[in-house]
């Protein structure tokens, strides 16, 4: 089958559906690789480079889009590319099919069986090949980069001889990936970092980046079935409001993040909170292609506010990173799709089937919603016991254990007392030094590392060979007499035990080093 | 030859129990435990000596001559044993003391002596010799099989039948019976239902251990050393003996405290390991957790990637390790990480191997340090911050179905979480399931990888990819 990788024509889309790596990884799944010229240039891919890696170079975008069987794309594609290709093509690329109905169209009618990348379901399985993921992932890496570079100063701080720096403070609003990627990045160059999210379920992801979580005073969980959040209530934004307030006072990055998959962004930073900023603090808003989340973001600008606050709404996409994870996601799906041999378009995947969203000249979508939340359903209904009900319980607990030993007790003190009447005072001293010896062994042992219970069974076996001292009672110096010969049998391999295992515990207790 | 009074063969008795406390408890640590096993010998020194010398023992030609050659032959047996055959030693000893207790006691009912004693002495000078004797020979036969399917010269499957528990308890009331009729006849003539008696606790003895299979070894084996210890303890009844007495009760305890550990490690009962079959354990019921998601395996050289580019490496062995002797490659591949400045540790669980302990022996005997060698509580915090796990011929105790499926048998059990770490390397010979046949959830997870074929030529590979 025939992979085909085009140009991407859109002006500021500087990635590649493919690189030389994964080039070498779509022939070892069988695929034959097509890349047309200078595909990669903008990405700092060479066309020798793709060579190198076995790809055939191609001239033209028509011969891609007229011969291939699957097609690698990134940006959604423009109504001329659209007009080149041949019926039955399977595409991969983004689509944001909820908001390029028309486009959809087109490719049906074209019959075009096309696969938007971004409509990957965000389930466990498919995380391999989530983009959106592995883009954010970059985004939060460098909006991290990008703040601290309009921010004029060190992030970490220090003590030096010229004096003390503060370290900064960085804000992160929205803990998903590139909120989390973004937290990791800025926590590694030594700011102090705070994060928000609505979903309390983050907090624990959020501290194990390394930042503090932020929250409000009001109970109400943003989770939703499909892993965004949903919109909160009046009372819980307005003290949003307010505990963002307190942070712009204080906060010299902030980083927001938060985007509702098909809508406009939510405004979370408004006006009145970049007044509150000191001069030189910089927003980063990776919100900013869907309208932004902060009041004053202009998209694909960065400029300075009158307070001297600097709002950066474009972000470079490091294409050469991006492109080399956005293949591996490409990649993993066409194995998950039976790389060359065993191709299958299986519209009963829950993968597949969902972001398939043109097929067989039918639109797709929307798709058939799919419920997945990081926490298992269901958790919040156990309500954890009250007070009273755990004392109550304890209570019981401890009266039933109280009563088992009173009875426990006093079945041992009547059996021990049957005994002390019938048995011959012989026995009871026995009997008396038996027991003692249990309760020194039970106590002995427990205090055993597990790392030495080998060596303890070799010792005890060891020590247990003391029945040879039975053995040694009984020897006759009648050679002939039956008792000599079992005794003496006896004495052979007890004897054999006691040295055995002395000396393989010595042997093993030799090897345990520091 | 010097005879000593019955005073001080008392003291040395009491001094030679001593010893032998101090010695089990020196094992408490890896620091004291090699001064543990010098009193344990010295207090067996003093055991011997006290007795040979003690008043009224003949025969010293014959004792120093079998003790001389007992000697020799377990110096012999000890020296070439190896490391991974430990668990066919330590049962093959026990039943040792088995045989010697069935012996002792038949020597006891013979002794003249004993015969003339009368009234409730007399009984129960007969009844400690027919428990005796029975505990005795339950271990005998018992530790034979153990030793047989620790060395697979026994299937290890469990072998068992319907009605075997029922059987069993028919042949214990017959031992009862057999028992009244012993203590009712005159002189030896109870020699015929003690005989019966020998061989139907011998015939208890296989069966009981053949219906356990390989997993539950350790349970069985550290029981069977618990039977040592209170058949030792019989025979001190027997022959009025403390010495006995003490040794044999602190062994039986002490085994009997390891059976619990193991079954508390495996979450099950001591009873449901010793007397159901495994098959038939403590499953809740209700549907099976589907199993989604597919197993993907890599190739040693991208294994050896995944460790180069790994910060924390945690290993996980199992009894596959055991098998595949590939303890010493692996001390090997650690070394080679940890001069690269990565973090490397053991994780062991406490039912890894066929004896408790197993593990450790094995890695102590390759030089693993002990002090990178983990038990399962104080590594399974660290696993949200490990890179790679990789698990080494182990299955069940790295079984998330323990957790979060309660129709799994295993439901329940404590088990080393590697899923939560960032990668897991999965080494192994085949997909088959473990010793308990469940499945594992593991091997489906996006974060887990396969590494097929046996453990040591794999880990060999994965070095040389490392080193080159």
């Amino acid at each position: 089958m025939k992979v085909g990788i085009p140009s991407e024509i859109f002006p500021s889309e500087l990635r590649v559906a493919a690189t030389p790596k994964t080039v070498k990884r779509l022939q070892k799944q069988g695929f034959e690789v097509y890349i047309q010229q200078g595909a990669g240039t903008k990405a700092n891919f060479s066309d020798k480079d793709f060579e190198e890696a076995g790809a055939k170079i191609v001239k033209t975008a028509a011969e891609i889009y007229g011969q291939s069987d699957i097609v690698l794309k990134v940006k959604e594609p423009a109504v001329e590319e659209v007009a080149l290709m041949r019926e039955g093509l399977v595409m991969l690329s983004y689509l944001w099919p909820a908001q390029n109905q028309e486009l959809l169209q087109k490719l049906a009618d074209k019959k075009v069986n096309a696969v938007a990348m971004d409509a990957i379901p965000r389930i466990s399985r498919a995380q391999k090949m989530d983009v959106l993921s592995s883009m954010a992932n970059i985004a939060g890496y460098r909006s991290v980069i990008e703040g601290s570079y309009h921010f004029g100063r060190f992030l970490n701080g220090q003590i030096t001889a010229a004096g003390k720096v503060e370290p900064a403070k960085v804000l992160v609003i929205g803990a998903g990936v590139a909120g989390l990627a973004a937290i990791g990045a800025a926590n590694s160059l030594g700011a102090i970092v705070r994060a928000f999210d609505t979903r309390k379920e983050v907090a624990e992801q959020i501290e194990s980046m390394g930042a503090t979580f932020l929250t409000v005073e009001i109970e109400e969980d943003g989770a939703t079935s499909s892993g965004y959040s949903k919109e909160m209530s009046k009372e819980f934004i307005e003290a949003e409001m307010k505990l963002f307030l307190e942070q712009a006072k204080e906060c010299d990055i902030v980083i927001t993040t938060a985007q509702i998959p098909g809508r406009p962004a939510p405004k979370l930073w408004m006006d009145y909170h970049v007044d509150a900023m000191k001069p030189g603090s910089v927003i980063v808003d990776l919100a900013a292609s869907t309208g932004g989340n902060c009041a004053y973001t202009k998209n694909g600008e960065i400029y300075v506010t009158p307070n001297g606050v600097t709002i950066v709404g474009k972000l470079s996409q490091l294409p050469s990173q991006a492109s080399q994870l956005y293949g591996n996601n490409l990649c993993h799906l066409l194995d998950d799709m039976g790389k060359a041999e065993k191709w299958k378009i299986d519209m009963e995947d829950a993968v597949v089937s969902r972001a398939m969203v043109t097929y067989n000249g039918k639109i797709n979508w929307p798709p058939a919603p799919l419920p997945v939340s990081p926490t298992a359903g269901g958790k919040a209904k156990v309500m954890p016991p009250t007070v009273e009900e755990t004392k109550a319980t304890a209570d019981a607990a401890s009266k039933k254990a109280t009563n088992s030993m009173v009875i426990t007790l006093s079945l041992v003190g009547a059996m021990l007392f049957l005994v002390g009447k019938y048995a011959p005072s012989d026995f009871i001293q026995h009997f008396t030094v038996f027991i003692l010896a249990i309760f020194v062994g039970w106590q002995l042992i427990t205090n055993v590392a597990h790392a030495l219970h080998t060596p303890l069974m070799a010792v005890t076996n060891a020590i247990s060979g003391i029945i040879v001292v039975g053995g040694l009672l009984q020897t006759t110096n009648d050679i002939k007499s039956p008792m000599t010969i079992i005794a003496g049998i006896a004495i052979l391999i007890a004897s054999i035990n006691i040295v055995g295992g002395f000396f393989v515990t010595h042997r093993m207790l030799k090897m345990f080093k520091k | 030859m010097i005879e000593i009074a019955k005073e001080i063969q008392t003291a040395a008795y009491l001094f030679a129990s001593i010893l032998f406390i101090l010695s089990l408890g020196g094992l408490s640590s890896q620091e004291s435990a090699k001064r543990g096993v010098i009193y344990g010998i010295v207090g067996m020194i003093v055991a011997i000596v006290a007795t040979v010398l003690g008043q009224g023992v003949e025969g010293h030609v014959y004792i120093i001559g079998a003790i001389a050659i007992a000697s020799l032959i377990g110096i012999m047996v000890a020296r070439k044993v190896e490391m991974t055959s430990m668990p066919q030693l330590v049962a093959i000893l026990h039943s040792f003391v088995g045989m010697a207790a069935v012996l002792v006691g038949f020597g006891s009912y013979m002794d003249p002596e004993t015969q003339a004693l009368t009234g409730a002495a007399h009984m129960i000078h007969l009844v400690e010799v027919f428990i005796g004797i029975f505990i005795g020979a339950i271990t005998f036969t018992g530790s034979i099989v153990a030793w047989g399917k620790l060395d697979g010269k026994i299937p290890s499957k469990p072998w068992a039948f319907k009605g075997l528990q029922m059987m069993n308890l028919i042949l214990l009331s017959a031992c009862a019976v057999l028992g009244y009729f012993f203590c009712t006849a005159h002189g030896t003539e109870g020699m015929l239902p003690l005989l019966i008696m020998t061989a139907i606790a011998s015939y208890i003895g296989i069966v009981l251990v053949m219906a356990i299979g390989g997993g539950d070894m350790p349970v069985v084996v550290s029981m069977l050393n618990s039977y040592s210890g209170w058949a030792a303890s019989a025979a001190g009844f027997m022959l009025g003996n403390d010495l006995l007495i003490v040794t044999g009760a602190l062994v039986g305890s002490s085994g009997a405290i390891l059976s619990m550990h193991m079954c508390h490690a495996m979450n099950r009962s001591f009873f449901a390991v010793i007397f159901a079959n495994a098959t038939a354990s403590s499953s809740q019921g209700g549907e099976k957790k589907a199993i989604e998601g597919e197993v993907t395996a890599l190739n040693h050289e991208e294994v050896a990637a995944l460790l180069k580019e790994a910060r924390s490496v945690v290993i996980v062995p199992g009894y596959g390790m055991a098998v595949a002797k590939a303890q010493y490659p692996i001390y090997e591949m650690v070394q080679v990480l940890q001069k690269a400045g990565k973090k490397v540790r053991f994780a062991i669980h406490p039912v890894a191997g066929r004896l408790p302990g197993h593990m450790n022996v094995l890695l102590a005997e390759a030089n693993v340090p002990y002090d990178i060698v983990l038990e399962m509580d104080e590594i399974n915090e660290d696993m949200p911050t490990t890179d790679v796990v990789m698990v080494i011929g182990a299955n069940d105790v790295v079984n998330p179905s323990a957790q979060d499926d309660p129709a799994s048998s295993i439901y329940g059990m404590p088990v080393i979480e590697v899923w939560k770490a960032e990668k897991v390397i999965i080494m192994k010979r085949s997909m088959a399931a473990g010793y308990s046949g469940e499945d594992n959830p593991l091997f489906y997870k996006p974060n887990s990888e396969m590494l097929y074929g046996d453990a040591k030529a794999s880990v060999e590979k994965i070095l040389g990819f490392l080193k080159g």
